[in-house]
């Protein structure tokens, strides 16, 4: 899995830790006007990220888990507070300045993979880049090189019907690496996958990680927050723990000791 | 997003639901097909009309002599004897818009060919008379100045006097005999049908040098009418008012005093056939026109189906980096390029039933390339128009809540 674009990564990562937090949140609050109900759902929260460090965010449903990943996504800004990405406080930006960063600085990877049917695993890695009005030669050399990053170099012309879920899955990270982003930003990436799979995809955040990308990952399952280096757990609004992970699995060692389960 | 990836992701996005697309389509194709069959037809019968007036004669005008009031009784034009050969050298000589003219005199009388004979129209004139009225001939000369010169019994026969004296004969070198005068035929002229303005035979008529006719068939010195060719379109009204007045001061007719002849411009019956025409064609145009509209609601109510059908499409776009513009880009790229091929499939269809109808019905069908322009512009409109609210719709769209949808 080791390409040229795994070094970048790194070379990345390493300047992002020599300056200052990838993500620096301050004191965000987040109401909802829903007519006569008003939602607070996030409470003041403050938290600080590092480059290269590998985040689960836990939390049951209404715990104001989603909210806080939808802000670090830069889908949408906090009602008070202060958002901090690399330095730039993105809290109070345009819309268009806000689908720049999530171009540029972000990568996605959503619970249902979300890719283009009848588009090719290629032009699904690709669309970020298109976005980013790159040269055509860059697009796909990028595309290639990404989807060869996560396995997938063999299966570039397959349509997501053509694949299963761990693949899909696969190609949607894929397609949140092409535009090499600081931070990749998974919400319930293992959800809709059986146990053999999801470690498969852990595997390959592990991986990434340890080559030096920023994680964070919203999950609700301990099992698959475990593998990362640190749990930050909300409650109502506001965060009720924050802690290292003790005793991280490593997922390439556990999946030597799964039952292969046939893909395809 | 450059514009030929657009271009791609809608085309592809359109051959997802083919038959959905072709169905939308199909409305535009109508309405272009309509307009440009509908146009075709209308412009066709404008053409014939021109045709028709132009035959009259180019920029022609028709001086008349006039009427008198003899003791209160008023006897109607062509009754003055003032209208003489000279009137017409002044109007060549004096007006600068008057390019030609030819005198006329006319009278009618039993012409006889071997066992035939045949009642018809004698007019007497001068050989430019012929360039004047645009009227060429089919066969033969025409009588010459020197024939006029010399009285010459010689004639030009229109096409139905033809007809009806020689048969499969050939006329020319023939001689016929009118009021029992020897007339030598010279020429037959081709056949100019009926005429625009009042529906007679044209071609009716035997053509006489005026001298011949005045000396020796009607006794008659003064002329029955001027034509006259203005030097373009435009001077046709320029040559009215000279004639008239060079006319008036001819005839010593005082201020305040009737006309003693009447000069009768053709443009103005053209104009006014021009613009009945052209009424028409606006007519049929903007029938058509409506079901073009029709057509682009078609488009507007599909690309609305598609904005919700494509909601979480849209959210992942956005997700990834996609900008209001992008997505707004996408999808009004794709209305366009529904009705572009609608429009381009539509122009098919309107030459093709513009060549039926004409074949069919035996219409005069005209397709300029100015409609078919017209109408490339206009379904590209009709998707821009129509594409731009589901377009901003899906613009609009809160990719948080787009990302939800289910």
């Amino acid at each position: 899995m080791a390409t040229i674009t795994q070094s970048e990564l790194i070379n990345q990562a390493k300047l992002g830790e020599l300056s200052q937090p990838v993500i620096r949140v301050e004191d965000v609050h987040k109401y909802y006007d829903l007519g006569e109900n008003k939602v607070h759902a996030l409470r003041g929260v403050s938290v600080e990220i590092a480059g290269g460090e590998f985040v689960a965010i836990m939390g049951a449903s209404g715990s104001g888990k989603s909210t806080f990943m939808n802000l670090l996504g830069c889908l949408d800004k906090p009602s008070s507070g202060r958002y901090l990405l690399e330095g730039t406080d993105v809290s109070q930006l345009d819309k268009k300045a806000l689908a720049a960063i999530r171009n540029r600085k972000l990568g996605f990877v959503f619970q249902g993979f979300n890719l283009l049917s009848r588009t090719t695993a290629l032009e699904n890695v690709e669309l970020p880049t298109l976005y980013a009005r790159l040269p055509k030669e860059e697009r796909l050399q990028r595309a290639k090189e990404s989807l060869q990053l996560v396995g997938l170099g063999e299966r570039m012309e397959h349509f997501p019907s053509q694949l299963s879920g761990g693949q899909q899955q696969r190609v949607a990270i894929a397609r949140a690496l092409v535009n090499r982003p600081s931070i990749l930003l998974a919400d319930e990436p293992t959800g809709n996958l059986d146990s053999r799979t999801s470690v498969e995809i852990m595997q390959i955040f592990q991986t990434l990680n340890e080559s030096g990308l920023t994680l964070v990952l919203v999950t609700h399952e301990p099992d698959v927050a475990r593998f990362a280096k640190r749990t930050i757990v909300f409650r109502d609004g506001k965060i009720r723990r924050d802690e290292p992970v003790k005793d991280r699995p490593r997922a390439a060692e556990m999946l030597k000791t799964m039952p292969t389960v046939e893909e395809d | 997003m450059d514009l030929l990836s657009i271009l791609r992701i809608a085309i592809r996005a359109l051959s997802r639901n083919k038959m959905r697309s072709a169905l939308t389509m199909l409305g535009i194709i109508i309405g272009v097909g309509a307009v440009i069959a509908m146009v075709g037809v209308g412009q066709g019968a404008s053409k014939q009309v021109q045709d028709q007036i132009s035959a009259m004669g180019s920029n022609m005008l028709f001086v008349s002599s006039g009427t008198v009031n003899r003791g209160g009784l008023r006897l109607g034009w062509g009754q003055t004897k003032t209208l003489v050969y000279d009137d017409m050298k002044a109007i060549v000589q004096q007006a600068p818009a008057v390019k030609e003219a030819a005198p006329g005199s006319q009278t009618t009388s039993q012409v006889v060919f071997g066992a035939d004979n045949w009642f018809t129209n004698i007019q007497g004139t001068e050989p430019q008379y012929f360039d004047i009225r645009s009227w060429p001939l089919q066969e033969g000369v025409s009588f010459t100045e020197s024939d006029v010169n010399s009285s010459a019994d010689v004639a030009v026969i229109g096409a139905t006097v033809q007809q009806n004296l020689f048969g499969a004969e050939d006329p020319v070198g023939q001689t016929v005999r009118i009021s029992n005068l020897p007339f030598k035929v010279v020429g037959v002229l081709t056949a100019k049908g009926q005429s625009a303005a009042m529906g007679q035979d044209q071609d009716d008529v035997i053509f006489v040098p005026i001298t011949t006719l005045q000396k020796k068939l009607t006794g008659e010195p003064w002329l029955r009418y001027i034509v006259v060719s203005a030097v373009s379109k435009d001077a046709t009204y320029a040559a009215q008012e000279e004639i008239t007045s060079i006319l008036r001061d001819r005839h010593r007719i005082r201020t305040g005093q009737d006309d003693d002849f009447m000069v009768r411009n053709l443009a103005d019956v053209a104009q006014l056939a021009d613009q009945s025409s052209r009424v028409m064609t606006m007519l049929l145009a903007s029938i058509a026109g409506v079901s073009l509209i029709v057509g682009g609601i078609g488009i507007m109510n599909i690309m609305l189906v598609s904005v919700t059908e494509r909601t979480r499409e849209i959210g992942v776009r956005m997700a990834i980096g996609a900008t209001e513009e992008d997505v707004q880009h996408q999808f009004l790229i794709e209305a366009v390029v529904l009705s572009l091929m609608g429009g381009a499939a539509g122009i098919f269809l309107g030459v093709g039933s513009s060549l039926i109808i004409s074949k069919l019905l035996g219409w005069a069908v005209l397709v300029s390339p100015l409609a078919i322009v017209a109408a490339v512009i206009f379904s590209a409109g009709v998707g821009v128009f129509f594409g731009f609210y589901p377009a901003r719709k899906a613009a609009r769209l809160d990719p948080i809540e787009a990302l939800r949808f289910e």
